[in-house]
């Protein structure tokens, strides 16, 4: 099953090594990782996506709260959250179907960010799910290149276990 | 206070956590701390190579409690450190290596003797360090402290720039180390404590399976207390050795794949299985879905990871094993929750039982009248020690023979590489044991092969008058690999035979050490008595019956009861 686990980090360098040595010393997947700074500077927020039985999920979280540079381990998963992922989606629009790919980010709520005489570029943010919809239907469009961001989610206000 | 260098501040810094004596090795890299410490009163032992260095260390802290401290220059320096590295990681050793590093503007640029041995080491050190700010060494060096004794001990790194350890700093006066991050849990939840409790008190057939973080926490007197109050069998895995006397009625030996037929039988058909400070290595669970399948599992550890890693538990107590064991006794010595008579009377039939395991098939060998067994070599030491010796293992046959016939009455006697299995470790080991205790007996039980892996270190032994004994068990191959072929590989011994080997009595005279031989069992005894007589290091060359294997032996993925049996 996919957990996404959100992890606090100081902000300092070979942090994230540490992080990703980890996972891959142990064999643990990650299936997509996003870190930026916190509104403390010193303070890193690392979420990241991996899949793995109850056993391998409760390991990660303990081998990671382990390193010394890590603050907080949070399942985020295992409580109501929000998560939200940006993708940047360069698609073939011919004359043919210019207008009907403007309908399509349209429906999704997409923005377009760099146009070209046989190619749009399109901006859009949502959960895993929408943007697996997004790329789905686009891709018999033909989609030229893609660049997502991993996601980032936050547990919601007042969300417990 | 005024500025002073940071060599200087570095000297204070071991000065305040009473470190007397370091391993190390100079170089381009460390040449100023070494010239700071020519001042200082901390003896460095000169090795001949940077692996013996941590390995002394390792030893070191080991049999001592205390930190030890290693000092590396920069790059093959650090690198050849890395194999001792791991090796007290893997048996959460607490040690600080200081490594030497190019000067700030060289690194990244490729420049002479620059290796990251900080990312080389990441995946094998609890915690390390680059220090690129001056005012951070003091502070740094006082954390790699603290993060290397503390909780789930290990090994932690601090690579030291040229120019920071040459530049002037302050020297902040000492405050209590606060690591927000950082807080290893010492105290057991009492919750926890007495459902442990309340189901040992319940259970009919209990085994108390024991492991090295009973050593590293001090807790053999805790340990051994709740086992004889309560009459708890118990078994140890090869770190625990020494964590509860080996020649009590209530010990079983060692368990797992060379343990003996008792132990694995025990933890087979126990009702509980109460783990403390141990590990569920695979060489002592074998088969995981068959092992302690009859048991509900108590586990003892000081670090979370290791609970449920292996084995599913049904109480976990994730504190520190001293701290635990006194709850535990604490809970059995109220009235009001047990009955302690009743409590080792109800044991009894159990007891029946695992005699008659050990009467079935103890642990033993044949004797030979022409061939020295290695077993009568160990049995030897044994005995003319009164058990009583700090024991240094090389790894392979040397080591599990020394496990399975040396009876450790004490904690801290036995030092082996148990989790990283690192051949080269004894020798080196014994002279960081020496270098603790002058006047006690060191012996490192060796083999032909193991032995040549550090054998230089001979010359930092008579340097430093550490008065080791090597005893070797010389069988011309690299045993424990061949006894595999032997037992798994039709006999094809692939690169094991080692018929070619030096002669090592004369090799002994050639390091101004003694030399001593034995080829027939009747000389053994002779040899170990003049051995232990000179006060010098001593090579004992026991040439040993070729072929003799360690047994029992579980093959490697088999259940623990499917023991191969003398």
């Amino acid at each position: 099953m996919k957990h996404t686990i959100s992890v606090l980090l100081q902000n300092k360098p070979g942090v994230l090594s540490r992080v990703t040595g980890l996972f891959s010393g142990r064999g643990f997947n990650i299936e997509s990782l996003c870190v930026a700074e916190t509104i403390d500077s010193g303070v890193s927020c690392l979420t990241l996506v991996t899949k793995g039985d109850e056993a391998i999920i409760e390991q990660i979280t303990k081998q990671l709260h382990k390193l010394i540079d890590v603050i907080k381990v949070t399942d985020i998963s295992e409580k109501e959250y929000v998560e939200r992922e940006m993708v940047l989606i360069r698609i073939k629009a011919e004359a043919n179907t210019r207008a009907e790919v403007l309908r399509v980010i349209d429906i999704f709520r997409g923005k377009v960010v760099d146009v070209s005489p046989r190619s749009y570029a399109v901006e859009v943010t949502g959960s895993a799910s929408k943007i697996k919809a997004i790329i789905d239907i686009l891709r018999p469009i033909g989609i030229k290149e893609i660049v997502r961001t991993g996601i980032i989610a936050m547990p919601r206000a007042g969300a417990s276990k | 206070m005024g500025k002073i260098t940071g060599c200087k501040a570095i000297v204070q810094c071991l000065q305040e956590e009473g470190v007397s004596t370091i391993f190390g090795y100079p170089g381009g890299a460390v040449i100023d701390l070494y010239d700071e410490l020519m001042d200082a009163d901390i003896t460095n032992v000169l090795v001949r190579h940077e692996q013996g260095a941590v390995h002394a260390a390792d030893a070191y802290a080991r049999v001592t409690g205390k930190v030890g401290v290693a000092l590396l220059t920069s790059g093959p320096g650090a690198t050849n450190g890395v194999t001792g590295i791991a090796t007290a990681y893997s048996d959460s050793i607490p040690l600080v290596v200081l490594t030497g590093q190019v000067p700030r503007a060289l690194i990244g640029n490729d420049a002479f003797q620059e290796v990251d041995i900080v990312g080389i080491t990441r995946p094998c050190t609890k915690h390390n360090y680059l220090v690129k700010n001056k005012e951070e060494l003091v502070p740094v060096l006082r954390e790699a402290f603290h993060i290397a004794r503390t909780g789930r001990p290990g090994p932690v790194l601090v690579d030291l720039p040229k120019d920071v350890v040459k530049d002037l700093i302050n020297f902040p006066e000492k405050t209590p180390i606060r690591m927000q991050n950082y807080q290893p849990n010492y105290i057991p939840h009492a919750g926890q404590i007495a459902k442990a409790c309340k189901l040992i008190s319940k259970a009919q057939k209990p085994v108390l399976y024991v492991g090295g973080g009973v050593i590293l926490s001090d807790a053999s007197k805790e340990l051994t207390e709740l086992a004889k109050k309560l009459s708890i069998p118990v078994t140890m895995t090869l770190m625990g050795l020494g964590a509860f006397p080996g020649q009590d009625e209530l010990s079983m030996g060692m368990l797992g794949m060379h343990g003996s037929y008792t132990a694995n039988m025990a933890v087979a058909e126990c009702d509980l299985l109460i783990a403390v400070g141990a590990r569920f290595d695979d060489r002592v669970t074998g088969k995981l879905d068959d092992f302690a399948t009859k048991a509900k599992i108590i586990h003892i550890d000081i670090d979370p990871t290791s609970i449920s890693k292996n084995v599913k538990v049904d109480v976990p107590i994730v504190a520190d094993c001293k701290h635990a064991l006194s709850a535990m006794n604490e809970w059995f010595d109220d009235e009001e929750h047990s009955d302690i008579e009743e409590e080792a009377a109800r044991h009894l039939p159990w007891f029946e039982i695992i005699r008659g395991w050990t009467a079935a098939h103890p642990l033993s060998y044949k004797m030979d009248d022409k061939e020295i067994k290695p077993q009568y070599v160990i049995e030897k030491i044994n005995e003319l020690t009164k058990g009583e010796a700090i024991i240094t293992t090389e790894v392979g046959q040397n080591q599990m023979w020394a496990a399975q016939f040396y009876k450790f009455n004490k904690p801290r006697n036995f030092v082996t590489s148990g989790g990283l299995g690192t051949m080269g470790f004894g020798l080196p080991a014994a002279i960081g044991a020496q270098m603790a205790f002058p006047d006690k007996t060191v012996i490192d039980i060796a083999g032909d092969g193991s032995i040549q892996m550090n054998i230089q270190e001979l010359a930092t032994a008579r340097q430093y008058n550490c008065p080791v004994k090597i005893a070797i068990l010389n069988n011309n191959y690299l045993g424990m690999v061949r006894q595999w072929q032997e037992l798994f590989y039709k006999k094809r011994y692939a690169s094991t035979d080692m018929t070619v080997q030096p002669d090592f009595v004369e090799l002994a005279k050639a390091f101004g050490a003694v030399g001593l031989r034995a080829t027939k069992p009747s000389e053994v005894e002779d040899v170990i008595k003049e051995a232990l007589s000179i006060k010098n290091v001593v090579i004992m060359d026991f040439t040993i019956s070729r072929e003799e294997g360690v047994y029992p032996m579980v093959p490697a993925g088999s259940s623990n009861t499917q023991m191969l049996l003398v």
